[in-house]
């Protein structure tokens, strides 16, 4: 095959700086000495020792990561069952199941936290566990995440050969240790892949936290999404520019592991 | 040999055994989802066609005046206002879904064509910006569109926009924030079907006299026609439904189906019309996702 | 033609390792297995041969448990095997695609059936140490299955089967991946190895040669049935459908009317005249409406010699020189004929277009059902 041409290698220099403007850019201004908008007024790292006695950022970094976690936690194992369900066993609807998983991949995220903020409001009258909060956020979260997580693994699972499982059988493997001892190694690829899919989705979503969180669950995003509103932005950069990092980070050292571990299933 | 057993591995499983594991391990997300999703979308359509209280709850009698008003027949006569917001809303969509294709796919011949040595490095390049915050990338075009930052003053000298002032909010900015956040979404189905293509195809087509596009309509598009359409639903059906970018880098004069479902709810507390409108950004994405997996069941498109 | 009728008459004498009775196993309106009956006996080496989806997998599939006949019995050792589930049943299976778990490592893989059975840990070390000596691959054990060629993997995977000593190891097409020189190779040394071990092996495949090369008994399976079960030779020699000689090696068929005729023999009258049979099997009353014979078995004579007896003029259409042998293509009347002969000299080879006169010894002759 021809290696790309000047011209084909121009247009994607200039999409990879298309692609990276913004992330440079707050990067850049993340040592910015203003305090207000968007003007250069030289160079300082003041941003990030004030984000230490940030409080609300503090506790918006908290509420993130727990509501990461937990949510994420959940819909690794709802949606890993799932996967394993839809893959293994065959019952009255898996065919319309297989098809309705790509629907909360695909609804708009303000369809999704409105509906979920007008159905915790309707039930919430009833149950007061559902009141505004980091529960209903877990809740909300979850909803969206189980889709992504059962796809991921039920394409690793149908990947497998399934010899494989047949294998252990015939070797002497009941049906729960075939699944300790074959199934569940073997899928564990797929099931870290949708979860830090799942982790990262939930770090970045705003919306439908935004919607269903309440006094004092405020997370990093809804924290970012107000401070731009009101204008209000220098350490704002800063925090963006761990956020970015650490994105960059988890990034590059997993696409390195999956390389170097030359698993043929990659995320999407 | 057709493998469609009436056993699970080596066990022979009645009907009672197979439901009961499938209950065990897809019931949970099944009941999960059908709680935490089917019923409040249900819940959202069955409000869309209630009437707002006098203190933003719902009230009875069942009625189709939120469609109606979506439609442009208000109260007050014929008001083109959402049916603009709907159609602005499948055009910036489809804008962004051609753009993408068109940035997309010369990317994606970049990446095939690199070796396999830099391959790796130039996708992970286009999938970091994906794994970061949208509303943080979204942000920072704020910074670059204002007013006297030279990408403002720039396009001011090439007459976009108005000397001094910062070139958002805008159709412009709205669409360059999306394209800029919905590429990757392009570029990796793409890339997929481009990295598996025949070249010798090309070869050949070209060996029997066809010019550059006829090789490209002939030889190459045909084998990236299913990357096409993946990446063509993934970046069309969110960005129709976007909200943060429009809210963003948009004023009223570019206000899409989001932020008018975001208004009914936040500040307008108008519940029922809120729901319609929702209700029918999610029509419009299960009919999408409908026509698109009938077709792409052919090409499995989709993981 | 259902299976009871091929069965082998020696009963009781030699002990079964499984015994299947009309086993009957449908996909849908895909019919796999229409009662299928066999007994493949304790050490033999057993080939199930046939073209792909003759259901041969499937008999397999049952036989190992991983798949439920609709209908009949299997019996292993003299058990029911109908309630053993698969974990339980006395038999391993080396799989065609290995199925070597790809997390483990070689040893782990074979000792994988040990554990499942909860051996003491010192007996699994030895038993697998031992079939790793035994299978010549010791130096593989800490390798993962990613890090073997297809030989290797091979031998692992009977390896893995053979640690757990089973009383019948089942062999799904265990050689079609590999290319032809390693092959050849594998076919003997599994051959000695069955010897050695004196396991009863079930081999399937669709290699006519790898099962004639290898096995004690053939069972020729076609559309869900067994054909005809025998040694390599009976397969061979005396086809008994028109199946079974087509799929096994070559064969000139003639359409034929068969009658006695007063010497014992049978007279087939052809279209290239009347030929007389002889060495047709004790079964009078099958019709037989085709005789067929191997190419190599016919006679090529130059010159005219008319007028002898089983015999019948051809033109020499073209022929393919193939070192130890020459394949003629001859044309007589409407009906082709293929002929092999041996080349024992240097000379004498037939011409494009000439007329020679090809002999069908009577004891070469076969009869076939239709």
């Amino acid at each position: 095959m021809r290696r790309p041409g000047w011209f084909l290698s121009a247009i994607a220099a200039g999409l990879y700086i298309f692609l990276y403007a913004p992330i440079v850019v707050i990067i850049v201004f993340s040592f910015n000495a203003a305090r207000f908008g968007t003007v250069w007024e030289g160079f300082t790292t003041k941003w990030y020792g004030a984000l230490l006695h940030d409080s609300a950022a503090l506790s918006a970094t908290k509420n993130t990561l727990l509501l990461a976690l937990v949510s994420t936690g959940i819909a690794t194992l709802l949606g890993s069952l799932l996967a394993f369900g839809l893959t293994r066993f065959d019952f009255p609807g898996r065919k319309i199941f297989d098809r309705v998983l790509y629907v909360p991949v695909f609804v708009p995220d303000i369809v999704l936290a409105t509906s979920l903020l007008l159905f915790y409001s309707l039930v919430g009258s009833f149950i007061p566990a559902l009141e505004l909060g980091m529960t209903t956020m877990i809740l909300g979260h979850v909803t969206f995440q189980i889709s992504f997580v059962a796809i991921v693994v039920r394409a690793r699972l149908a990947g497998l050969d399934p010899a494989l499982e047949e294998a252990a059988r015939d070797l002497g493997a009941g049906e729960w240790k075939t699944f300790l001892h074959v199934t569940l190694p073997l899928m564990l690829p797929g099931v870290l892949a949708g979860a830090m899919l799942a982790f990262t989705l939930s770090l970045d979503d705003f919306i439908v936290s935004f919607f269903t969180s309440g006094p004092g669950s405020t997370t990093l995003p809804i924290l970012i999404y107000s401070s731009v509103k009101r204008g209000l932005t220098p350490d704002i950069n800063a925090l963006a520019t761990l956020i970015i990092l650490i994105s960059v980070l988890a990034t590059v050292s997993l696409t390195w592991l999956q390389k170097n571990k030359q698993d043929p299933h990659p995320k999407k | 040999m057709p493998e469609k057993r009436q056993m699970h591995l080596g066990q022979q499983l009645t009907r009672a055994g197979r439901w009961s594991r499938a209950g065990i391990t897809s019931g949970p997300a099944a009941l999960w989802l059908g709680i935490f999703l089917a019923l409040p979308l249900a819940a959202i359509l069955a409000i869309s066609f209630l009437t707002r209280g006098e203190y933003g709850g719902v009230e009875l009698p069942f009625t189709f005046d939120s469609y109606k008003r979506l439609a442009g027949f208000g109260e007050l006569g014929f008001d083109s206002l959402y049916p603009v917001v709907l159609g602005r809303s499948l055009a910036l969509g489809m804008a962004t879904a051609v753009l993408c294709l068109a940035a997309a796919l010369p990317l994606a011949f970049f990446i095939a064509r690199l070796s396999e040595k830099y391959k790796g490095a130039a996708l992970t390049l286009v999938v970091i910006p994906f794994w970061t915050n949208l509303l943080i990338r979204t942000y920072a075009w704020q910074i670059l569109f204002s007013p006297n930052r030279w990408l403002t003053v720039a396009a001011h000298s090439l007459g976009i926009g108005t000397a001094g002032e910062a070139l958002y909010p805008g159709t412009l900015a709205v669409l360059t924030g999306m394209v800029c956040d919905f590429l990757p979404f392009m570029v990796l189905p793409l890339y997929a079907s481009v990295e598996k293509m025949d070249w010798t195809l090309a070869e050949a087509a070209a060996d029997l006299g066809a010019d550059r596009w006829r090789v490209f309509r002939h030889a190459l598009l045909p084998q990236i026609w299913p990357g096409l359409g993946a990446g063509f639903i993934l970046v069309f059906l969110p960005a129709t439904g976007q909200f943060v970018i429009p809210d963003l880098l948009g004023g009223a004069k570019t206000a899409m189906l989001g932020n008018v479902i975001q208004q009914q709810f936040a500040s307008s507390r108008d519940w029922p019309f809120g729901s319609a409108i929702a209700a029918v950004a999610l029509l419009l994405v299960l009919v999408g996702l409908a026509i698109f997996q009938r077709k792409g069941s052919k090409h499995e498109v989709l993981p | 033609m259902q299976g009871e009728r091929h069965l082998e008459p020696q009963k009781c004498s030699v002990p079964l390792a499984v015994e299947v009775v009309s086993l009957l196993r449908q996909f849908g309106s895909v019919v796999a297995l229409s009662g299928v009956s066999l007994e493949i006996r304790k050490g033999e080496f057993f080939s199930l041969l046939g073209p792909s989806g003759c259901g041969k997998t499937t008999l397999l599939r049952v036989i190992a448990g991983l798949d439920l006949p609709d209908g009949g019995l299997i019996r292993i050792s003299g058990r029911d095997a109908a309630e053993i589930p698969a974990h339980r049943r006395p038999v391993n299976t080396v799989f065609q695609s290995y199925a070597l778990f790809p997390h483990l490592t070689v040893s782990d893989n074979i000792a994988f059936g040990l554990r499942m059975k909860k051996i003491a840990a010192a007996e699994i070390v030895d038993r697998v140490q031992r079939v790793l000596a035994l299978m010549q691959i010791t130096e593989l054990a800490t390798r993962k299955p990613a890090q073997l060629s297809g030989g290797q993997k091979q031998r692992v995977a009977l390896a893995r089967a053979l640690v757990n000593e089973p009383e019948v190891l089942l062999l799904d097409e265990p050689l079609g991946a590999l290319d032809l020189q390693l092959r050849r190779q594998l076919q003997v040394e599994l051959h000695q190895l069955q010897r050695k071990l004196g396991i009863t092996f079930i081999m399937v495949t669709h290699d006519q040669e790898e099962a004639l090369v290898m096995s004690d008994r053939i069972a020729v399976m076609n559309g869900g049935k067994i054909e005809q079960l025998g040694s390599a030779r009976e397969i061979y020699e005396r086809p008994r459908t028109r199946f079974v000689a087509q799929f096994i090696g070559q064969c000139n068929l003639f359409k034929a009317d068969v009658r006695p005729a007063n010497n014992g023999d049978i007279l087939a009258r052809t279209e290239l005249g009347e030929f007389s049979v002889s060495n047709v099997s004790k079964d009078p009353t099958r019709p037989g409406s085709f005789m067929a014979i191997r190419p190599e078995k016919i006679q090529l004579l130059g010159g005219a010699t008319c007028g002898m007896k089983n015999s019948f003029a051809a033109r020499i259409e073209g022929f393919t020189y193939c070192g130890a042998e020459t394949r003629y293509r001859l044309l007589a009347g409407q009906q082709t004929v293929n002929v092999v002969v041996m080349n024992r000299e240097a000379s004498a080879v037939f011409q494009p277009g000439e007329t020679v006169q090809c002999l069908l010894p009577a004891e070469h002759l076969i009869l076939l059902d239709a």
